[in-house]
């Protein structure tokens, strides 16, 4: 008898420990929320612009259309945005092989004036992981070759 | 389940079991790497880098398995006292930490041609190298835990305190990329979805599978060593007094 009760208190003291454990961790990543961001997207240097030249990271879509070479053949502008505000950006350098329009990026760099000049550019790429020859069609079509090549 | 608590009759078991598992495994785990390097077809937008999936996921499922084993485990060792508990929780601390660097390593290899980086330090790459200090810390513990009561002490229990307060970590890393931009990509399997073709889908799950069962296998063929080794101290030790 006295087994099982030493049993049982020991499995509330447990319950009780995971519980303040779980609160405790909840509490310093919701506290870290904004300070764990990676980067900032467009909206929020709108809302909360930072100072002119201090080095921050700008994420988002880079917009359909937006990317332009210029004429030094290493300089590319384009336009990063978030559905909600957008952000010109210019970068020297050679970009990563993910850089398309459409698709996300991280640049590193600062405001300067309305444009954000960025050191270094990252690509990000989205959960998506589709054949080469499917990127086109529709999820029918795909399922339709798929099933025609088996 | 206390049935197991003899370890004659649970090393009866694992001799039998630890072929079973690391056999499917490795066949299942070589076949699906196989045609995952050779014979898929390139991703859309990464080419043929999208091959290091096959292992990469797979590596990262199973270095948060490890330690999901060794919370489990740490609360059967509180709670319980089973006397297998701790041993098991010992013995997923080294595949899960393998598995752990191996996804880190190819993750980092993967990142350069995609993101154009080795390293960031956004939310998931931080909670997940986190996770690899945390193993060293939980291995680290647990042998000078052994040491400890071989020369009569109880610093056993600080072990499995250790590896149930780690496992906060899991869920961190789990919603890393839902609560903070990162630049790694959320969550491409979510409850009964998938983002991923079923192209590259079906060869994952298989090498997913394969991997588990070869970690099982270890886990099995670790606290069998562990326990051959408390044998021999006990033996040594009765030796000693006599």
């Amino acid at each position: 008898m006295s087994a099982i009760k030493a049993k049982h208190q020991r499995l509330v003291l447990l319950v009780i420990a995971l519980v303040a454990l779980v609160g405790a961790g909840l509490l310093a990543a919701w506290a870290l929320k904004n300070q764990a961001a990676y980067f900032y997207v467009p909206s929020d240097l709108a809302a909360n612009p930072p100072e002119q030249g201090r080095a921050v990271r700008l994420g988002g879509m880079v917009e359909r259309g937006s990317i332009h070479k210029a004429a030094d053949g290493v300089t590319v502008n384009f336009i990063v945005g978030d559905g909600k505000a957008r952000v010109p950006v210019r970068f020297t350098g050679i970009t990563p092989d993910l850089f398309v329009e459409g698709s996300g990026v991280v640049a590193e760099g600062r405001m300067e004036g309305q444009t954000f000049v960025a050191d270094n550019l990252l690509a990000k790429h989205d959960e998506k992981y589709v054949p080469r020859e499917m990127k086109d069609m529709t999820a029918g079509q795909a399922k339709q070759v798929v099933a025609e090549t088996k | 389940m206390h049935g197991f608590a003899n370890p004659a009759r649970f090393l009866r078991l694992a001799r039998w079991l630890m072929p079973l598992l690391l056999v499917p495994g490795l066949v299942l785990a070589l076949g699906a790497l196989a045609w995952g390097l050779l014979m898929v077809p390139p991703d859309r937008l990464m080419g043929d880098t999208v091959r290091i999936l096959f292992i990469h996921v797979p590596a990262a499922w199973l270095g948060m398995a490890g330690w999901s084993t060794i919370a489990i485990s740490s609360i059967v060792e509180l709670v319980w006292r089973h006397p297998l508990a701790g041993i098991a929780a010992r013995a997923a601390a080294v595949p899960g930490a393998a598995f752990t660097a191996i996804c880190l390593a190819t993750g980092s290899i993967w990142a350069r041609p995609t993101w154009g980086t080795w390293w960031v330090w956004d939310g998931r790459l931080t909670s997940f190298l986190v996770l690899l200090f945390l193993y060293f810390g939980y291995i680290a513990l647990a042998s000078a835990a052994q040491r400890d009561a071989a020369s009569g002490g109880g610093a056993s229990r600080v072990t499995a305190i250790f590896g149930l307060v780690g496992a906060i970590n899991i869920p961190i890393i789990n919603r890393s990329v839902v609560w903070w931009n990162s630049l790694h990509q959320p969550p491409s399997i979510t409850m009964g979805k998938s983002a991923i073709d079923a192209t590259f889908l079906v060869p994952l799950l298989i090498g997913a599978l394969g991997f588990s069962l070869i970690f099982g296998g270890v886990v099995l063929m670790r606290m069998r060593t562990l326990l051959a080794n408390i044998q021999a101290e006990a033996r040594l030790r009765r030796k000693a007094m006599a």
